[in-house]
């Protein structure tokens, strides 16, 4: 099992053997002091750390996330990674994820398209890690076209939801498929399905061709 | 890295003390690549150093994502029901008034036209036996002229609240005003009574929104069910032949539903769903078994 982030521990928090980072709560998750549980149902980053995955992230990291939602993992990550900017196009999850970057002064919110890098490569810098959690179709077209922000070392964590492709088609082909795409780019390093805390979603650690 | 001119970086024009114009530079600014535009701002003056500029740009982006939401959100279903049905109470109410002009007019003239455009002429005194300076001009005509231009203008107002509508109904509701056009997007979620509430529905429902006459005739048994409501006006339901039109208004009927989910539940464009319908709209055109 590879090492966690620093930043990140495994604690007992209300009983409950779990991930945790450090920040202020969020999203009514269970905190012990300055500790916060992050639940891996609810967060598939939390569900990759838990699962093993080899996702190369020490801590201290930039990062792009792209598909932020209401924040509930973008919030951990900027916890324990250095500056973060946060991808989200919906305006209503945008409210709640404002409310996450108020006490993260490194968390930059950026209402925007991440089918479309151009709109906001002019703030975006070149980043150690993007972490993609899009349920969209062409989840793999999303990761290419973000390939420009990764540095050479960097890595791509990416959650691929097999039911945003195709909802009638099996997983395991969608997801042959989707890393298939992806190979235009990527060098896959590594992937992991997300059971059981996330249904038909696999997990996938790659790194940019250069 | 690329940090070979990739294009300007945000900052680039922004006063980096009150960051006025830091929305301009965010929203309509754009970059091929990105850059190290932290090294970039300090090197510019932008900021004295890392730490400041992310500072910065921790300000700029809350503060633009905060003000974009909170327009988004303003941009609410309420004012677009009231318009599209100001629309529809303006329409009507001219076209009656402009009968009641056309009624008129003919007593007095015998050339006189019909409709909301001859009510137009009138008022614009540019109708034939034209009674503005006219020797014939008496207190009946004034008040005939006054009348034809109260009818133009509600007319006027009816166009420009449609123009409201369509600018509005994108910011509402994208998928289902590029699906429906904005005016039909607009009238299906005022019947259903706000897009969270249209969200709620069974494409069943939305298939028969504005047919509630017909639907109730049919459920009190006297009657057939209705194929389709206000829909009607789309061109896949108005546009195909007749034996098809209920497959088309059901197929059509089914996407526009998940348009106002996506538009209710996500908020973001999905082009596909245009593709899906047009595609299944080409199938049912094309006249194989339903």
């Amino acid at each position: 099992m590879s090492d966690l982030p620093a930043g990140v521990q495994r604690r007992t928090i209300d009983g409950e053997r779990s991930l945790a980072t450090r920040g202020e709560p969020v999203y009514g998750e269970a905190t012990d002091g300055e500790w916060r549980a992050w639940n891996p149902r609810r967060s598939k980053l939390a569900a990759m750390l838990e699962s093993g995955l080899a996702t190369g992230l020490a801590g201290g990291e930039t990062v792009l996330y792209l598909g932020a939602a209401a924040g509930t993992t973008v919030s951990h990550v900027a916890d324990f990674a250095g500056p973060t900017y946060a991808v989200e196009f919906a305006p209503r999850p945008m409210r709640d994820l404002l409310a996450a970057c108020e006490t993260r002064p490194r968390l930059f919110p950026l209402l925007a398209d991440a089918r479309t890098p151009g709109e906001y490569a002019h703030v975006v810098e070149p980043v150690d890690a993007v972490v993609q959690d899009v349920a969209t179709r062409g989840q793999a077209a999303v990761a290419v076209a973000n390939a420009q922000f990764l540095r050479e070392d960097g890595r791509l964590l990416l959650a691929v939801k097999a039911r945003s492709e195709d909802v009638t088609a099996d997983p395991e082909s969608v997801f042959e498929a989707v890393l298939d795409d992806l190979r235009e780019r990527y060098e896959i390093l590594t992937t992991e399905r997300l059971e059981p805390s996330h249904d038909d979603h696999l997990g996938v650690v790659a790194r940019p061709r250069s | 890295m690329t940090d070979d001119a990739a294009g300007a970086g945000w900052f680039e024009g922004v006063d980096p003390d009150s960051l006025a114009g830091a929305r301009e530079a965010l929203e309509a600014g754009s970059a091929d690549a990105p850059a190290d535009w932290p090294a970039r701002a300090v090197a510019a003056g932008f900021a004295a150093d890392a730490d400041d500029y992310y500072d910065k740009l921790h300000e700029a982006t809350t503060t633009v994502a905060r003000q974009r939401v909170r327009e988004l959100e303003r941009a609410d279903d309420r004012q677009l029901i009231h318009a599209v049905r100001a629309m529809d109470d303006c329409r009507r109410t001219a076209n009656e008034l402009a009968e009641r002009v056309a009624e008129w007019a003919g007593a007095r003239y015998d050339d006189a036209g019909t409709g909301v455009e001859y009510a137009r002429e009138l008022a614009a005194g540019d109708a034939s036996g034209d009674p503005t300076g006219d020797a014939d001009r008496d207190p009946a005509g004034e008040r005939l002229v006054a009348l034809a231009e109260r009818t133009a203008a509600l007319a006027d107002e009816a166009d420009e609240l449609e123009r409201f509508v369509g600018r509005a109904a994108p910011d509402v509701a994208p998928n289902l005003a590029a699906m429906a056009g904005p005016v039909l997007a607009a009238r299906l979620i005022s019947l259903a009574g706000g897009l969270e509430a249209l969200a709620k529905q069974p494409s069943s429902t939305v298939q028969v929104l504005g047919a509630e006459d017909a639907l109730f005739a049919h459920l009190r048994g006297d009657a057939p069910s209705p194929k389709h409501g206000v829909i009607y006006t789309h061109e896949y339901v108005s546009g195909t032949r007749r034996e098809k039109r209920g497959s088309a208004a059901r197929a059509l009927a089914g996407k526009l539903t998940i348009a106002a989910r996506v538009d209710h539940y996500g908020g973001d464009r999905r082009p596909e769903l245009d593709a899906e319908l047009d595609e299944r709209i080409r199938q049912i055109r094309g006249g194989g078994d339903e």
